[in-house]
């Protein structure tokens, strides 16, 4: 693509490609995000090119890698254009199938469609299955139509127009000011308002200045921020430049996870396609603005998602954090004022500028405007990435969108935040999304990791979890995060094995207040965030374990046993069989016994002793039966 | 490792002391692990302190200061996966291969590590095999695949043990 020199330029570049483009044609949409690749869109994705050339319908059929669509649990999914015909966990044997009936007949693969798991019933379009249609897709919506690769693609759905509009049409000082009036805050986890942010960062002294996307996505089982960075990292950048002009910046980072290859891949190639015609370097789109933007890939370490331990490793430091103040906005790279916002904050700013922040303040709540993505994860039916309006309720997300627990069993709680959350009970499940109610409710938005438990997950275990994380990852650079976590760990550890003690529970309380109030970062003051939510709300669960050493959800090892039930048990040898432990003993057709000595608990009996007997009891807090063996 | 393909490497950044993780994580990703030579080589181009080349790689969880096995296996104990039984897998893992996370068999054929979210929560538990993932594992499929990995590297043993006796055979023959 040669230089575009100007605004003008830009909507004749513009026009010509969807002049190209004819809505009616039949396009093949693959979805080609990390989890879907996982399942095998590759071998798909060849299976299509080669399908397509052996019908002879090179000319007839556009085909287009995709981004993340988010319905991960079914993937990997094709789109099938113009009709919207969803199809999923497509194998490279269904595509000829695919082509010959949907492309050439017109017809649909039923056999592919979504089914309800309870209803049975079809549904053929993307649109209606319910786990999409109960979403707001305003970010990332643009991830289904482009392919991340491709500039034109991005340019097709109106792909630097904000910027065009901020540049040529607004003040750095009307930028701020639109930002501000949205009302939008900081998806990373803390919901401070980017605007305010912004202008803190514009009126610090100094003539360099820089801007940083934080793509330091370590809380686990959170993936929204590599997602939208593979799917679509042209909007990154494009907020990325709009706040760099508001701001007074020409530098620009982005941090990166080294875990995250597909995001750093994406980027470079968005990075340099933007380079090439213009839109990143010297006078942009000819507007006098210079901008030019870095890749940092982190080597692992979670605290580098927090701002000032990211600056020291974008300097070639230790990611250790600093006191604050000073704030970055004031001292940050190389001491220089700096600005730094999540990716998702940062994709959010092209649609606050084209929109406006009237349409942006209509959607969400009074507190917290705008949409926010989920990665909606755990013991939930529909898995996946879910983008909702502020003040949908937890309940609307995880049974109308998430479908529910699977396996009939019952719900138990809702993990958000992170590490630095907390679990929400059910009677809690009304709660809206929102920065505030979720704090509340004595968790966190966080970054926006939701995960789902069922009455099989031990809380216990769960804050024990949470605490063995952030010990990995305290830095150890302040004393009361390293120590605090360190000995409430010991703590939690003890009550999971067995050795838990009266007074624990006072205990844990006191050094999590010692931890919270005296940590230097964040890290620390909300490390023990997991243990308190779960004790203000499970703190019977504690008690279990401390008084009975016994484990209400059965999980964890120490604390229960395996028994065959003599009456139930028909002698089929199906546990015998699958014992790694050579511990269960019995003849055919005799009741079989378990050697507690030899048990490793592995859970293979429960799982492989056929329904109809269920003859396989785990116990805990109570002594197992003894059986006596038929032979004696 | 090849003095020259970490002089480029440290070009290809050229040669900024900032660039000190990026270049270190170049060099890891060409050579599987940090030697201590190429360390060195780093600290000389940069002029920075060993002590602080140190501290960085030993900080970061994705540096390794010791070589790593031929199979790679990394098990993902995100929260997704560890309440979908992430442990249970992790325990087949050592079970089966006899190595600890963390740590690498003495023969170098095995490392095991964990890692704290590779973002394919859908598919929990997920454990990466040589760069392969298998999603929604169980134990069984988890305890088959790397006991044909077992398999695969015992038969291979064989066959180069084979090979390379064959000359001293030959040799003890015309001894005698």
């Amino acid at each position: 693509m040669s230089r575009i020199n100007s605004p003008a330029e830009l909507e004749v570049l513009r026009k010509e490609i969807l002049a190209e483009r004819n809505p009616d044609k039949p396009c093949i949409t693959l979805c080609s995000g990390s989890a879907c690749h996982a399942t095998g869109s590759g071998s798909v994705s060849a299976a299509i090119e080669e399908e397509i050339e052996k019908q002879g319908i090179t000319a007839e059929v556009d085909f287009r890698r995709t981004g993340c669509h988010g319905f991960c649990e079914k993937g990997p999914i094709v789109v099938m254009y113009p009709q919207g015909i969803c199809y999923l966990r497509v194998q490279p044997e269904d595509v000829a199938e695919i082509i010959s009936t949907t492309v050439k007949d017109q017809q649909v693969v039923e056999r592919l469609l979504y089914v309800d798991p309870n209803s049975g019933e079809k549904t053929t379009l993307e649109e209606d299955i319910p786990f999409y249609k109960n979403q707001q897709r305003l970010v990332l919506g643009s991830n289904l139509k482009i392919d991340p690769k491709n500039l034109e693609d991005y340019l097709a759905v109106d792909g630097y127009r904000a910027l065009v509009k901020a540049l040529f049409k607004m003040t750095p000082e009307q930028v701020v000011g639109e930002v501000k009036e949205a009302k939008l805050r900081g998806r990373g986890g803390a919901g401070f308002p980017s605007g305010v942010k912004w202008d803190f960062a514009r009126n610090a002294p100094g003539e360099q200045k820089y801007v940083v996307v934080n793509c330091d996505e370590g809380d686990p089982g959170a993936y929204m921020d590599r997602s939208v960075m593979e799917g679509n990292p042209f909007a990154v950048l494009e907020g990325l430049m709009i706040g760099a002009y508001a701001i007074g910046a020409n530098e620009g980072y982005v941090y990166v996870r080294q875990e995250y290859p597909l995001a750093v891949a994406n980027l470079a190639i968005a990075i340099g396609k933007a380079e090439e015609c213009g839109l990143l370097g010297n006078d942009i789109l000819g507007s006098g603005f210079d901008f030019t933007v870095k890749v940092h890939r982190g080597a692992g370490a979670f605290i580098c998602g927090e701002e000032t331990s990211l600056l020291n490793s974008l300097e070639g430091k230790p990611g250790e954090p600093n006191a604050r103040p000073p704030f970055p906005a004031t001292k940050g790279l190389w001491g220089k004022p700096t600005n730094i916002n999540n990716v998702e904050t940062w994709a959010n700013i092209p649609l606050v500028i084209n929109k406006g922040a009237e349409f942006f303040k209509s959607i969400g709540t009074e507190g917290s405007k705008g949409t926010k993505i989920f990665s909606l994860v755990g013991k939930v039916n529909n898995t996946g990435l879910v983008e909702v309006p502020m003040g949908a309720s937890l309940r609307d997300i995880i049974f109308k969108i998430g479908g529910g627990v699977p396996g009939g069993k019952q719900f138990k709680a809702v993990q958000t935040g992170g590490p630095s959350g907390g679990c929400i009970p059910e009677n809690l499940l009304e709660t809206k999304v929102d920065f505030d109610e979720l704090t509340k409710a004595g968790a966190m938005m966080g970054s926006g990791g939701m995960i789902v438990m069922d009455e099989d997950t031990c809380l216990v275990d769960i804050a024990r979890y949470f605490l063995a994380f952030l010990s990995d990852e305290s830095c150890g650079k302040c004393t009361p995060c390293r120590e605090g976590i360190r000995q409430m760990l010991k703590i939690l550890t003890n009550m999971t094995i067995g050795l838990g003690k009266e007074g624990d529970i006072d205990l844990l309380l006191a050094l999590a207040e010692t931890t919270r109030g005296s940590s230097m970062c964040a890290l620390g003051k909300t490390a023990p965030n997991p243990v308190l939510s779960t004790l203000k709300h499970f703190r019977d669960e504690f008690e279990a374990h401390i008084k009975h050493q016994r484990c209400p959800a059965l999980s964890c090892k120490e604390l229960i046993a395996f028994y065959i039930d003599p009456e139930k048990c028909k002698g089929c040898g199906a546990c015998l069989r699958k014992c790694p432990a050579d511990a269960i003993m019995g003849e055919k057709k005799q009741v079989h016994l378990i050697d507690q000595g030899k048990c490793t608990k592995c859970r293979g009996c429960v799982e492989v002793c056929p329904a109809a007997f269920d003859a396989v009891k785990i116990f805990s807090g109570e002594p197992v039966p003894v059986t006596v063996s038929e032979e004696t | 490792m090849d003095i020259g393909k970490i002089d480029q490497i440290i070009d290809k950044h050229q040669g900024e002391a900032s660039s000190l993780i990026q270049i270190l994580l170049d060099i890891q990703s060409e050579n599987n692990w940090l030697p201590q030579e190429a360390l060195t080589r780093v600290g000389e181009k940069l002029t920075v302190p060993m002590s602080r080349i140190q501290h960085i790689t030993t900080f970061y969880k994705h540096f390794s200061l010791t070589p790593k096995g031929k199979h790679e296996i990394h098990v993902c104990v995100g929260t997704a996966c560890h309440v979908r039984g992430a442990q249970d897998i992790l325990d087949t893992v050592e079970q089966v291969t006899g190595v600890k996370p963390g740590e690498t068999d003495p023969d170098l054929q095995f490392s095991v590590e964990t890692v704290s979210c590779l973002g394919c929560c859908a598919l929990g538990p997920v454990m990466v095999v040589d760069k392969e993932i298998h999603g929604n594992v169980e134990q069984a499929e988890t305890a088959e695949v790397l006991q044909n990995l077992k398999q695969a590297e015992i038969v291979e043993n064989l066959e180069n043990l084979k090979q390379s006796d064959k000359p001293e055979i030959l040799g003890l023959c015309a001894c005698q």
